[in-house]
């Protein structure tokens, strides 16, 4: 019983797969999981945008449009949001909140690590979706 | 007590008196003042150019005071201060009452003839209304036409506080939230006006979208979108945001279209708001905080039940305000709430709710 309440890593994929600015859809444990690489800095949510159901994983990556007074705007925050492809609304990378309503429409956020393919191996993970070579980054969800 | 509407035949009159609510109400109109009322107020040149121009009776078209419902009955209280006092306050027990005119000078083209036709119009307000019984107030006339002009006629008025809003009409030349007019709602604003915005119409434009409409029954419903237009660009022009303290009054807009803009505008928002970053929150709480409805005529249902659910979907009765639209006849006894509108409702928005969105009204 405990270990069922525990969180499962998955390995979902290499981490140059993936490279800055693009994302990759992955499924894991029945989960389709939008993964973003934001620089360098990766992120994982949901991929179902809880509007009508789009892919987040098409969705540019965006920073937000700010203005303190009306005519005054400007961006902030560069690659930290994604926008859906059908409707533009905005989701925050990093919590899966979206930025008009973040308490009642959002995506989850999973955590990801990127571990290194040696630490893989002789970890205790659950490699179900690759195979694992002795070089290299993983990027490594938890559910 | 007798009815404040002779001609009115009591078809929805309910058994709540208004008499006893200390209520405020927020769209009464006089009559528009004739040549003969102007005169005193205006320089010798401008006396000139309406005698020999035969300025006399400004009707507005869009907004017809000779014809029904707007047409007043010839004994109907609403020539001079005393009797709009016998025939509405005394008997509702009213504790203030706004004054709107809505007249031709809201369409004048001529932007001088505009400031002079405003300025002497506030005069006679102040001088034949306001001195003559306290419980009057009144909407400062500004010509839109000339932004300058209006600005300084807020400026003029700043301290008489019995001026507690300014009056624009719905359906005119350019969507209210466009910036030329913002240094208006910058002084309105600073001096606590709210901004009134009412039914009418000067025909700058055909009144919908598809042309010009054949019936006065169509003419009424589009005045409805008159105002949704207005909301929807008060708000992503940036006025609501800009100037969060200034109340927006819509006066004979109906209710029932409100809960359906704000949910819309508040989705469309979710996907396009990168356009107006400046509207910061979702827009249904935006107007929920700064729109105000006057509840005469109502447009909702006449079941009583379905009225109150119908505004609910407000999610906040905090947005009404009581109102007689009198002396137009509408069919009820403006002595009693409206059978259709739910009672508990009547406390806060005859007087709680005004007193809340005016803050120049002192009672």
């Amino acid at each position: 019983m405990e270990a069922d309440t525990k969180a499962k890593r998955h390995v979902v994929c290499r981490a140059d797969e993936i490279q800055p600015g693009a994302s990759k859809r992955v499924q894991v444990a029945g989960r389709d999981i939008a993964i973003f690489n934001v620089n360098g800095e990766y992120s994982a949510i949901g991929d179902r945008c809880p509007h009508e159901g789009a892919s987040l994983c098409a969705g540019a990556i965006v920073g937000l449009a700010e203005a303190d007074e009306p005519g005054e705007a400007r961006m902030t925050r560069h690659g930290e949001f994604v926008r859906c492809p059908w409707h533009g609304w905005e989701f925050d990378l990093k919590t899966g909140k979206s930025w008009c309503d973040p308490r009642r429409t959002r995506v989850k956020k999973f955590d990801l690590a990127v571990e290194d393919a040696t630490k893989i191996v002789e970890g205790p993970y659950k490699i179900d979706v690759f195979d694992i070579r002795q070089e290299g980054s993983y990027l490594v969800i938890d559910i | 007590m007798t009815s404040p509407v002779p001609s009115a035949t009591n078809l929805r009159a309910g058994s709540l008196p208004i008499a006893g609510l200390g209520a405020i109400d927020c769209d009464v109109h006089p009559r528009s003042p004739r040549r003969q009322d102007l005169l005193p107020y205006v320089d010798d040149y401008w006396r000139e150019i309406f005698m020999s121009r035969e300025i006399d009776h400004l009707e507005l078209s869009g907004y017809p005071e000779t014809l029904r419902p707007n047409r007043a009955a010839p004994d109907a209280g609403n020539g001079d201060a005393a009797s709009l006092a016998k025939a509405l306050l005394d008997p509702l027990k009213l504790d203030a009452a706004i004054l709107n005119v809505t007249s031709g000078v809201h369409a004048i083209f001529d932007p001088y003839l505009a400031q002079v036709l405003c300025q002497a119009t506030n005069r006679w307000l102040a001088a034949e209304w306001l001195d003559r019984d306290p419980r009057l107030r009144a909407s400062l006339i500004v010509p839109l036409q000339h932004p300058e002009a209006a600005v300084a006629e807020i400026e003029a008025y700043a301290k008489d506080h019995r001026f507690v809003q300014v009056l624009a009409v719905v359906m005119n030349d350019k969507p209210l939230g466009q910036r030329y007019l913002w240094p208006i709602y910058e002084a309105a604003s600073r001096h606590g006006f709210a901004l009134n915005i009412h039914a009418g119409n000067t025909y700058r434009h055909a009144p919908t979208q598809s042309g010009f409409n054949s019936y006065l029954v169509e003419d009424f419903v589009h005045q409805t979108q008159g105002f949704a237009n207005q909301v929807g660009s008060l708000l992503a022009e940036g006025v609501l945001a800009k100037f969060p303290e200034m109340k927006v009054v819509l006066s004979e807009s109906g209710v029932t279209w409100m809960p359906s803009l704000m949910w819309r505008m508040s989705k469309d928002w979710r996907g396009v708001r990168i356009e107006v970053p400046w509207v910061k929150e979702m827009p249904s709480l935006l107007m929920r905080k700064q729109v105000r409805l006057t509840l005469q005529p109502f447009d909702g249902p006449s079941d009583p039940a379905q009225a109150a659910r119908a505004i609910a979907h407000l999610g906040g009765d905090e947005m009404l305000l009581f109102s007689s639209d009198y002396p137009h006849d509408h069919r009820i006894d403006v002595a009693y709430w409206p059978a259709n509108l739910p009672e508990e409702l009547a406390a806060r928005a005859a007087r709680e709710n005004a007193l809340a969105t005016y803050p120049r009204l002192e009672v």
